[in-house]
Formats: structure tokens, C-alpha cells, sequence
């Protein structure tokens, strides 16, 4: 449990991606098994141990504690899993500290009248970083932005794996992942068996730049503006999942019900509406949807969820990925019709004569919300991850808004003496008619090294008010943002959000008073 | 307050004892100033007359200049303050010249901690315990979650930090007076002997130590280093230049932050520090708690810091009166 503890908050402190990556890498290849497997699996999935409620840590630690002094901490810690640790008055008990794979056998046996009991000896048994990753375990809530694909890229590097090998030997294991450990650490043991109805990874698109693709050897289809998903059933049970492999079905029942077919299909999660090709809705619409673990008719029936599908990649039991991209098509245009056409459609091919056609298409996408052009090789077979001249992503053109720099928060890392995150705002109404500026976003690239130090120096020139690590900075200075689509929200005082906003251009020349209006970004809205 | 001594009273500025008209650690301008040690909250500019021991007036005379008229008080002296009022200047463990002081009046006996900690430190003397009928004592951990980790456990997750990046260097944040010096000295009691850097900040204040007699072993300035000397280095800054421009000169640095506040995670990641080192110079709250039960007096008074929870668990450790002032 030491280790665990040590690893945890390790990545507590950790902001940069690859050293999470590589401090998760170590934890697995120095840790024995099954250590490394329950470890893994509450880092990200986080397990569950039904005796355990969001009450019973402090219950548990009012039987040692005095309440006041107990809520005292509360109040300043902040965290209750943390105060308790901290707080706890450790009666020694002789025993060593627990393994990760001990604890977990050990909650997982509590029932409701032993947990007390049984959570007070094992926080007996541990020193404060100990008992903190104890009590994360415990009640499954890790919150340390660890994503199951960053899990299972740290595993790859762990064991000098391919991350998409990987992917495909994951889902459906179960932890602590026994068989995939034994694989990843003989090369020549066997691998685990490959169930072919469970998640795959997804093939992914590069961005056009640029050059122009050979439409004989290109299928287009427009790039839909809703969310990439998986959908996986076996008969019985459909799951859907999002492009980072974490499971979505719940969000989605109405889907996952339609789908009684034995096979893996790929397509985009839309809502109904009349913009893209007039069928589906904004990308906006379907965020009411989005983000909600359950969900109710009223939803359901105010925002109809269906699927676009434009690939086939496992049918019965056969997998059909490495099959070219036309025979898969061929196969998925005959299985779309054994599905209830409300809630699944095709991804139609657009038949473009010339790349002129295509240049005017993309050029109106944002008129119809679509989010641009896709284009992929009909030779290509489905292949995991983004492999280059395979599959272009031609999204529209962004759109682009004025705005009136706010706030600057240090960056990290390399750029922690840096101000790198930047909140800009536009005007309530013209400022000579007492018009105020609101916040319309954050964006922390899209600048060049030059520009940092500009924008950085300028900051700490004409700094306002300081609150922590944020400066708000003298509103003066207009920045040019480009965005991909902007919508509504009700979590900024705005009500707006922008998808993707990045800083364009610095606009030292033009007036703060010349930026632009909040009504002008709300009509920007999809 | 029953039993409270009518010879001194707490005020919004210090602790002030009116038939003397002297003040302890005046956060204003006074005439006559006892002063505990040479933090910025208890020690000012500006005072009139100052008392205080010698290693706090040198820290004063570095900050504020020499002050104009003075008495340099030894460990264990006495001065007599007027009014029948005699006061004694006794380690506090906190600082270099740190001190409690214990005022007797009568046959009453307080004692003024200033701040301490019950640890040891080979920066400065220890806390030395004293019976007492009032117990003023500051509480600036006064949670019960506040409980310093050995120093020697902190230390070695620096250690290792910077044996896992010799390419970079290990920045550690540090106040200028105390905190600094006590870990070079405590790194320098383990066997490290690697030059550390120091920000120019720091440097008259580890210079001064040194004359107090507190070896620091080897050491040099950031700004007469190149980036590749810096390298495997530890480099100590004050915690207000942890993300300051200055930091650009350094070779990737790691964010370290020897504070006791870093006992609660958010407080580190907050700030972006990538390694917290729960390193403090205060009494945490086991000590806070022990302190008052080791000297048993009728009463305490709670200076600065989190008082609420000290004040309950006086009430309900069925300790003696317990306010705070
Ligand atoms: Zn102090
Ligand atoms: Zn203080």
C-alpha cells in the first residue's frame, strides 16, 4: 500500500501527461502481481466496495475523534478522505501495513455492520499517505484525471508494448488483469484471447494540410458534428463507447436497446434536428444530452438520440478489419438494414466530381453545422490509431471574434514562470454606453514562443489585481480568437462556451473598445 | 479571565504591560519593544528602545538597520522592566536568537512562547520548558491535522527527487529567515556536501548564521552560476520567487516547497508545486497540545493562528481556561 500511496500522490502533484505516463509505467513494472492490477483498476475504473458509503469514513472517524475539532479540519482541508487520513488517531495494532491486494480482499468483504470495525484496524495499520490512498480506494473516487487510455498507454510503456496492442487485449478482462500482466511480461507467453465482440480500438484521422487527395482512391463523407462512438453488442448486451474507450451506454439507452445484432459498428452519436443534411441537430443540442450518467424520458423524448454508421468492424463472429475500406462498406450497407432506421442511418458517400465541388462543400459546412469533410482510402483496412495516409479529417473554417484580455494564469511546468492561460472576455453592450466585459472563454495555445514572452511581459506590465497564481491584467489589450463553434452554456456568466479557442493574433493595434459584443458571439451560436 | 493578571493585557497591536509601557512584539512603531524573534510579524522598524537577544537584533539591524538604542539579553537573563516587573528571554526553538519570554510580577508568572516548536534544530537553541500560571502561546497549526513528518522523511524525498533528475535542478522554496538555513544545515548533518544555491535573497541572512556559528557548508549564488553548473543542484529561493521570472535562469526546475502548510495537498497543487516538504518551524498541533499539558498553567491565552480548535480542546481535554486574545 506504500507504494500505492507514494504513486498516488506522486501523480497528485504531476500536471504533464507523459510524466504521469511514466510514473504509472514504473508503478506497474516494479509492483508484483496482483498488486499492480487492483492498483490499476482503481486508478481508473475505481472499484466498488458496497459497504462503503460517502458516510462511513466519517463515521468511522467519529468513533476516535471529537466531532467540532473533527469539522474544524474538515472546513480548512476540504477533502474528507484527506482529513481523516490526517486526522486519525492511530492505535498501533502490531500488524504490517497491508498490500493494495489485501485491503481490496479485505473491503471487499465488509458488510454494513463489520466495516466500521474492519476500515478503523486497517487505518491502524497504515502512516497518513498510507490511510489517504486507503480511503480513495475504499470509496472509489480517485479524481486525479487519470483516463483509462492514459492507464493503458502507461502499461504499453511499462512493458515496451504498442499502446493499440494493448487496446485490443484490455476490454473484457477483468481486474486485477491477471492474463494481461502474464502476456506484457513474457514476450513469448501467449496472449490473452481476443473476444471479437468487445471494444476496438478506434482509427483515427489526420488533418488535411494542404495537398490534394486523388478522389479515385478517396471516399468523402461528411465529418458530422456529434460524438465518435463504438457500439458493441453480442446479442444480449450493447455498450457504446466514446472515442477514449470509457463506457457511455447509460447515457444512451434508447441506442444501446436498438441494437440487438451481434457486431462492432462505428459511427457518430447524433441527436434528431434539421441542419446536417436536415436529419440531425447541432452539435449544441446534443449537449443537453452529453455528460449525464442517467437519463429521463423527458430527455429522451425532447432530444432522440440515433447513430450515423460509418464502419463495420466485426460481424458474428468475424472480424472484418482488415478487410479495404469498400468490402467493409459493401458488408455495412447490407447489416444497416437489420436495424430500426429511427435510431440508425448511413453516413452517406458524397459523389464529388472535382476537388472545386469539394473546396465549395467545405466552404458551406458551417452553414449546415457539419463539422467538415472526411476522406478515406478504400484500400485502407480499419486500422487502430492514426496512421498516416489512411483516413483526412478537412474540418471548416474556424470562426474568429475580438476579444478583451482579462485574466493570466501561470502556466506549468516548463512554462510555470510563465503567464499562459489566458481569459478573455467581450463587451455586455459598447462600453461608451456603460457596457461591461464578461468572460467568453480560455485558451492557453495557439501563440508562437515570441508571442509568449510578449503576451508574458505585457501581462506583467499592466497587471491589475493579483489573486494566487491569476493576474487580472489592465483591460487594454485585444486578442484575436479563433474557435471551432461556439454554444450556449449555463456555467459562465456569459452563457456562452467556445469549442477548441485558440489565440490567432495579438491585436496591439486595434482599441479594447473595438472588440467585439457579446449579441455578436451569440449569433454566432450553432 | 478570572485570574488574569491585571499587569498586562492583550491589544489589537501586541501584548502591552502598562505600568512598564512596554510592548512584546508591537506589530507598530513603540517606545520600548520586546521582541521574540526576527520574523517580520513580531519584529518591526522603527521602535523607540528595543530587548531582544543578540542573533534577533542582528536580524533586525539587517532588515531595518541598526536601531538607535537597545539591550542585548542572553538565554536565561533577566531584565528588570520597572513597575516590579522582571522579564527573562528563554529558547523558543523557532529561529536563530529566537525566544520566549517569561514575565514575573509578584509572585504571578507568564509566559510569552513568541513562536516555537518542541523539535530539535541545529540552527538554534531548544525550546526549553517553563512552569507558568499564564500561558500565552501562538497556534499557527492549531488543527489536529497538522502533524509535522520527521524532518529526516522529508528530506529524503528531496534527496530523491534530485538524484532521479540530474539533468534538471531541485528549486525549493524557502523562507529566507530560518527555514533555509535549517534545512541546509539538517541536509549538511546527513552528509550532504554538494555546493547549494542560494537566491540573492537569501544570501546575507545564511551569511549571518554562519557568524552566529551555524556552519552551512558549501555554498553560491544562483546569479554567479552557469545553467549547466546548476544542474543536480539544489537551489533554495524564497517562496515568492518559486515561479518568478528568475526561475528562467535555472535548468528545468522542479517546484519544491518546505512549508507545514503543505501538510494538506490542495495547498501545494494550488501553487503548482510539484514536490511538497512538510517542513515547519512552528509546533504542530501535538505539540501545541503537549506544551500545554506539559506546563499545566491555570490558564491560556491563544495568540495568532487557528484558535477555535486549541480553544475547544482546552475546554474538553478539561485543560485549564483557554481564550484567546
Ligand atoms: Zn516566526
Ligand atoms: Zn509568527
Amino acid at each position: 500500500m506504500e507504494r500505492f500511496a507514494q504513486l498516488l500522490d506522486r501523480l497528485i502533484y504531476t500536471r504533464s501527461r507523459n510524466d504521469k505516463i511514466a510514473l504509472v509505467a514504473a508503478y506497474l513494472r516494479d509492483t508484483p502481481d496482483p498488486d499492480r492490477g487492483w492498483a490499476l483498476a482503481a486508478l481508473t475504473s475505481g472499484l466498488d466496495f458496497p459497504a462503503v458509503k460517502a458516510s462511513t469514513i466519517r463515521d468511522v472517524v467519529a468513533t476516535r475523534v471529537d466531532p467540532l475539532l473533527y469539522s474544524l479540519s474538515r472546513d480548512f482541508v476540504g477533502d474528507t478522505a484527506e482529513t481523516a487520513s490526517l486526522i486519525w488517531p492511530r492505535l498501533p495494532t502490531g500488524e504490517p501495513p497491508p498490500t493494495v491486494s489485501e485491503a481490496v480482499e479485505i473491503m471487499a468483504g465488509m458488510s454494513r455492520s463489520t466495516v466500521m470495525a474492519q476500515l478503523a484496524r486497517l487505518l491502524d495499520r497504515l502512516e497518513p499517505d498510507g490511510r489517504f490512498a486507503l480511503l480513495k480506494l475504499a470509496t472509489g473516487a480517485m479524481r486525479i484525471g487519470l483516463s483509462g487510455r492514459l492507464a493503458r498507454t502507461a502499461f504499453a510503456q511499462a512493458f515496451g508494448l504498442d499502446v493499440e496492442q494493448v487496446e485490443e487485449h484490455w476490454h473484457g478482462l477483468r481486474p486485477p488483469y491477471a492474463d494481461l500482466f502474464a502476456w506484457a511480461t513474457s514476450p513469448e507467453g501467449a496472449a490473452p484471447a481476443i473476444d471479437p465482440l468487445a471494444f476496438k480500438p478506434f482509427m483515427l484521422a489526420h488533418p488535411l494540410e494542404e495537398a490534394q487527395l486523388d478522389l479515385a482512391e478517396f471516399a468523402v463523407e461528411w465529418k458530422w458534428d456529434g460524438i465518435r462512438i463504438q457500439l458493441v453488442g453480442d446479442g444480449n448486451v450493447t455498450r457504446l463507447f466514446s472515442r477514449g474507450g470509457e463506457e457511455i451506454s447509460g447515457a444512451f439507452p434508447e441506442i444501446a436497446a436498438a441494437y440487438p445484432i451481434r457486431a462492432v459498428m462505428d459511427g457518430e452519436l447524433l441527436v434528431r434536428g434539421d441542419v446536417q443534411g436536415g436529419e440531425a441537430a447541432s452539435f449544441n443540442a446534443l449537449q443537453q444530452r452529453l455528460g449525464r450518467k442517467k437519463v429521463t424520458g423527458a430527455m429522451m423524448a425532447d432530444y432522440p438520440a440515433f447513430v450515423r454508421l460509418y464502419d463495420l468492424l466485426v460481424e458474428e463472429d468475424e472480424d472484418l478489419r482488415s478487410l479495404p475500406w469498400t468490402e467493409r462498406r459493401a458488408r455495412l450497407e447490407r447489416a444497416v438494414a437489420q436495424l430500426p432506421p429511427e435510431r440508425f442511418d448511413l453516413s452517406q458517400i458524397i459523389a464529388a466530381q472535382d476537388w472545386a465541388t469539394l473546396v465549395q462543400l467545405r466552404e458551406d459546412a458551417r452553414s449546415q453545422a457539419y463539422e467538415g469533410l472526411m476522406f478515406k482510402r478504400r484500400e485502407s483496412a480499419y486500422m487502430a490509431g492514426r496512421k498516416v495516409g489512411h483516413w483526412y479529417k478537412w474540418k471548416r473554417q474556424p470562426l474568429t471574434a475580438d476579444c478583451v484580455l482579462m485574466y493570466a494564469q501561470r502556466g506549468s511546468g516548463k512554462r510555470s514562470s510563465y503567464y499562459s492561460d489566458y481569459t478573455f472576455g467581450c463587451w455586455t453592450a459598447p462600453p461608451e454606453q456603460g457596457g461591461e466585459l464578461l468572460p467568453v472563454g480560455k485558451a492557453y495555445f495557439g501563440f508562437t514562443d515570441e508571442e509568449l514572452k510578449w503576451l508574458d511581459g505585457f501581462i506583467r506590465r499592466h497587471t491589475a489585481n493579483r489573486f494566487g497564481p491569476v493576474r487580472e491584467v489592465e483591460k487594454t489589450l485585444v486578442l484575436e480568437v479563433a474557435f471551432d463553434s461556439i454554444h450556449l452554456s449555463r456555467r459562465h456568466k456569459s452563457g456562452l462556451a467556445m469549442r477548441f479557442p485558440r489565440i490567432a493574433r495579438i491585436r496591439s493595434d486595434k482599441p479594447a473598445e473595438e472588440a467585439n459584443l457579446i449579441v455578436d458571439l451569440m449569433a454566432l451560436v450553432s | 479571565m478570572s485570574s488574569a493578571p491585571g499587569w498586562l493585557r492583550p491589544e489589537r497591536h501586541g501584548i502591552y504591560l502598562p505600568g512598564t509601557d512596554c510592548w512584546i512584539d508591537p506589530s507598530i512603531p513603540v517606545a520600548r519593544a520586546l521582541v521574540t524573534h526576527g520574523h517580520s510579524d513580531h519584529a518591526r522598524g522603527g521602535h523607540g528602545h528595543v530587548i531582544a537577544t543578540g542573533p534577533t537584533l542582528s536580524i533586525m539591524a539587517l532588515r531595518y538597520g541598526e536601531q538607535p538604542s537597545a539591550d542585548r539579553i542572553d538565554y536565561g537573563d533577566t531584565i528588570e522592566l520597572g513597575d516590579g516587573t522582571n522579564a527573562t528571554f528563554l529558547p523558543a526553538g523557532h529561529v536563530l536568537g529566537s525566544a520566549q519570554i517569561l514575565l514575573e510580577r509578584q509572585g504571578e508568572r507568564v509566559v510569552v512562547t513568541g513562536d516555537y516548536k518542541r523539535r530539535p534544530d541545529p540552527t538554534c537553541a531548544p525550546f526549553e520548558p517553563v512552569a507558568c500560571d499564564v500561558l500565552i502561546t501562538e497556534a499557527t497549526f492549531g488543527l489536529p491535522v497538522f502533524v509535522h513528518p520527521p524532518i529526516g522523511q522529508e528530506l529524503d524525498k528531496l534527496l530523491a527527487a534530485l538524484a532521479e533528475r540530474p539533468d534538471r535542478c531541485v528549486l525549493v522554496g524557502a523562507y529566507a529567515l530560518g527555514k533555509a538555513q535549517r534545512i541546509i544545515a539538517e541536509l549538511r548533518a546527513r552528509g550532504f556536501s554538494d555546493t547549494i544555491y542560494l537566491h540573492g535573497a537569501m544570501e546575507r541572512m545564511c551569511a549571518l548564521y554562519e557568524a552566529h556559528g551555524v556552519p552551512l557548508g558549501p555554498l553560491a549564488l544562483v546569479a554567479d552560476a552557469t545553467l549547466d553548473d546548476l544542474r543536480g543542484r539544489i537551489v533554495i529561493c524564497p517562496p515568492s520567487a518559486l515561479s518568478d521570472r528568475w526561475t528562467r535562469r535555472l535548468p528545468d526546475p522542479l517546484q519544491a516547497f518546505a512549508s507545514g502548510w503543505m501538510r494538506v495537498r490542495q495547498r501545494g497543487v494550488q501553487r503548482g508545486i510539484e514536490l511538497p516538504l512538510v517542513i515547519s518551524d512552528h509546533a504542530d498541533w501535538e505539540e501545541l497540545t503537549g506544551t500545554i499539558v506539559e506546563l499545566a498553567p491555570q490558564e491560556t491565552w491563544i495568540t495568532h493562528g487557528r484558535e477555535d480548535a486549541l480553544v475547544h480542546w482546552c475546554g474538553w481535554s478539561a485543560s485549564p481556561n483557554c481564550s484567546i486574545v
